[in-house]
């Protein structure tokens, strides 16, 4: 039994870290067709500004310091680099694919290839005892901080402004440029949330693995993509269901089958996904045809 | 005449890559000894390599607008496949080629299938994430299981099963010339089938594949023969590079490794024929010269400020890609044309030159666009 919690916990609390990175890709995705390949550079920013902070000052301050730090960077991303090719779609992917190389590499030529330990502060480095499991705090907060922050997004697309704006972006930007609204400034912020997310991602991640390196956020996205593709592109519910989903079935293989084949197995969930949908839209359109 | 002159280039640039492994030429900067040293013909022999690859990589990303970010795992495929078959089953070199290549293309076969069935909507971007997804599972496989594939240190190559003229030092330029031949194999069978009717097929599809559909063509089997081709082409130059680095490393296993793929076809210039090449040879020896410049002293002496980017060439190589694909959309192999053309060239030539040399685009200026048509009721 308490294997079991354990085991969903740490699940959920890996889920709610895809989700983190995923949810940002998926909007952005959904707004304005760009698949950002420098996602994974800007969780690698995030966990690095938290690492640096962590020690100096609060934690609270250097989590927050990595979410700016994710924000700012998407945000001179998409004015500085990836608006001028709005009518290249295919170079928009290729200018964030150098970017996604060349950051990390900055990073590594800054601190180093090794990976770095991050002293998160005492109330999360220590276990809370639940049903006989002794669960890692730092699962708890990964689990709430994706909870909050799935209840805040649906809130700014319901009931905010540009939150109207992007949703209508995402069913036909075309339609809305048309009605004369500036679809571009939902662009950059679309692209700032997604940010902040990579860099909350990057911060709470590194608590998480206890430890940053350069090449953590990239190989994170590669699950953030799955997430992203079995959740649908621009859902958010979605999106926060494949995530729980793909961590759950991860933790859960590594346990009971052999460690490693965790990773494994969230590809070919991803195969039978793609294999049973075949058109469709996401998770949703199985759970339409299911219920 | 100017059709002469476009035959004679593949046989000119033949030429000259058949000589270089007798030519006692210096050149400063680029190579470190003569060009026919073997520390020079291994540098070549991996430039050769990877524009091959590259080639290979161009015929889904250029010729039909598919991006694949998991070519590395049939590169992998083939290097791995090819060492344990040799270590562990103890196949000589050409079986163990055959046996790698085999299983290539049922992988491809049947991950290409998934990819391009199950993506549907979601287009090119959905098929970048699939493929991906793939290709990272095949290099957890790697990493996970050292026991097998030696983990983070690589396979070194099964000498003993390998013909001994490509074993040692002094066998060099036998690596060069085996580079050479897989280059000149996929150069031929990519140049032939974009020259033939498939080759106009996959343009169609490219360009539009609602539209290639709708003309009763079957995008779906195109696109996943080419995928199978491009597999088994990148499986095949995975054991040359077995050969020529002399064992298996991860290194062909990472998402870096098809990114550094895209990074050459897109620099050289997509869709093109000589583009991957360029870019191919280009790519490689800038990769090595910038790794020897970032460990020299004049860059150990500079402020951190210039020191850090220039100790880590994929922030060079990172950043000229941004470049190129700003300042010089179409890649070098477009750069004459549009120096040429003056300022009118925005467009990559082979947007503005090979369009009207496919019917179904030609139809669209004759009145059947559905626009017109709507017009004409």
């Amino acid at each position: 039994m308490s294997t079991l919690v354990l085991l969903t916990l740490t699940g959920l609390g890996l889920g709610a870290l895809y989700f983190l990175i995923a949810s940002g890709l998926s909007l952005i995705f959904g707004l304005m067709d760009v698949l950002n390949f420098a996602h994974g550079a800007l969780v690698t920013a995030g966990a690095y500004a938290a690492w640096r902070l962590t020690g100096h000052l609060p934690f609270a301050v250097a989590v927050a310091a990595a979410v700016a730090t994710g924000a700012v960077l998407a945000a001179l991303i998409e004015t500085v680099l990836i608006r001028p090719l709005y009518s290249r779609p295919k170079d928009q992917i290729l200018v964030t694919v150098g970017l996604g190389l060349a950051l990390p590499a900055l990073v590594q030529g800054i601190w180093g290839a090794d990976a770095r330990q991050l002293q998160a502060p005492k109330q999360l480095t220590g276990t809370v005892s639940l049903l006989g499991a002794k669960v890692p705090t730092d699962r708890f907060v990964l689990i709430a901080a994706a909870i909050v922050v799935l209840a805040a997004l649906k809130l700014f697309l319901a009931k905010t402004r540009y939150g109207l704006v992007v949703r209508a972006g995402v069913e036909d930007r075309a339609m809305v440029t048309a009605l004369g609204i500036d679809v571009r400034k939902a662009f950059t912020l679309v692209f700032a949330i997604g940010g902040a997310l990579a860099g909350l991602a990057g911060a709470l991640g590194g608590v998480y693995f206890g430890s940053v390196s350069p090449d953590q956020g990239t190989s994170l996205l590669v699950f953030g993509f799955v997430v992203v593709v079995i959740g649908g592109m621009g859902r958010t519910d979605g999106v926060a269901l494949a995530a729980a989903a793909v961590g759950l079935i991860q933790q859960f293989t590594n346990y009971y089958a052999a460690s490693g084949l965790g990773d494994f197995a969230a590809v070919a969930i991803l195969a039978v996904v793609l294999l049973v949908r075949g058109n469709g839209e996401g998770i949703q359109r199985i759970i339409r045809r299911t219920a | 005449m100017k059709r002469h002159v476009k035959h004679l280039i593949p046989v000119a640039v033949l030429a000259v890559l058949l000589s270089l492994p007798y030519s006692t030429l210096q050149i400063p900067g680029v190579f470190d000894g003569a060009v026919n040293t073997p520390g020079s013909l291994q540098l070549l022999a991996l430039c050769l390599l990877f524009a091959g690859l590259a080639v290979g990589y161009d015929l889904l990303f250029g010729r039909l607008g598919l991006m694949s970010f998991g070519h590395a795992l049939y590169v992998a495929i083939g290097a791995y496949s090819a060492e344990l078959a040799m270590k562990n089953l103890h196949l000589p070199l050409a079986e163990a080629t055959l046996l790698a290549i085999a299983i290539a293309a049922a992988v491809s076969t049947l991950l290409g299938a998934v990819s391009l069935k199950g993506v549907g909507n979601l287009g090119t971007v959905g098929f970048a994430m699939v493929t991906l997804a793939f290709a990272q599972a095949g290099s957890i496989l790697v990493g996970r299981d050292p026991k097998t594939t030696g983990g983070e240190e690589g396979l070194p190559l099964s000498t003993d099963k390998v013909p001994s003229a490509f074993v040692g030092v002094v066998n060099t330029v036998n690596l060069y010339w085996l580079a050479l031949a897989y280059l000149v194999v996929v150069c031929g069978v990519v140049w032939w089938l974009t020259g033939s009717r498939i080759g106009r097929v996959w343009q169609a599809i490219r360009d539009n594949e609602r539209r290639a559909e709708v003309l009763g063509l079957n995008p779906f089997g195109y696109q996943l023969g080419a995928f199978v081709l491009a597999g088994t082409l990148g499986a095949a130059g995975g054991v040359v590079h077995l050969l020529v680095t002399a064992g298996a490393t991860p290194e062909t296993t990472t998402t870096d490794f098809t990114l550094a793929l895209l990074v050459m076809v897109v620099l050289g210039g997509s869709g093109t024929r000589w583009g991957p090449v360029l870019g191919g040879v280009l790519y490689t020896l800038l990769d090595h010269r910038l790794g020897a410049v970032a460990t020299s002293d004049s860059v150990a002496s500079l402020p951190a400020v210039l020191r850090i980017p220039l100790s880590q060439p994929l922030v060079l190589l990172g950043v000229l890609f941004v470049l190129v694909v700003y300042a010089v959309p179409g890649g070098l192999a477009a750069l004459p044309r549009r120096l040429r053309g003056g300022g009118g060239g925005r467009r990559p030539r082979r947007e503005r030159g090979e369009q009207h040399r496919l019917g179904v685009v030609e139809g669209e200026a004759h009145g059947t666009h559905p626009d017109r048509v709507a017009s004409e009721l």
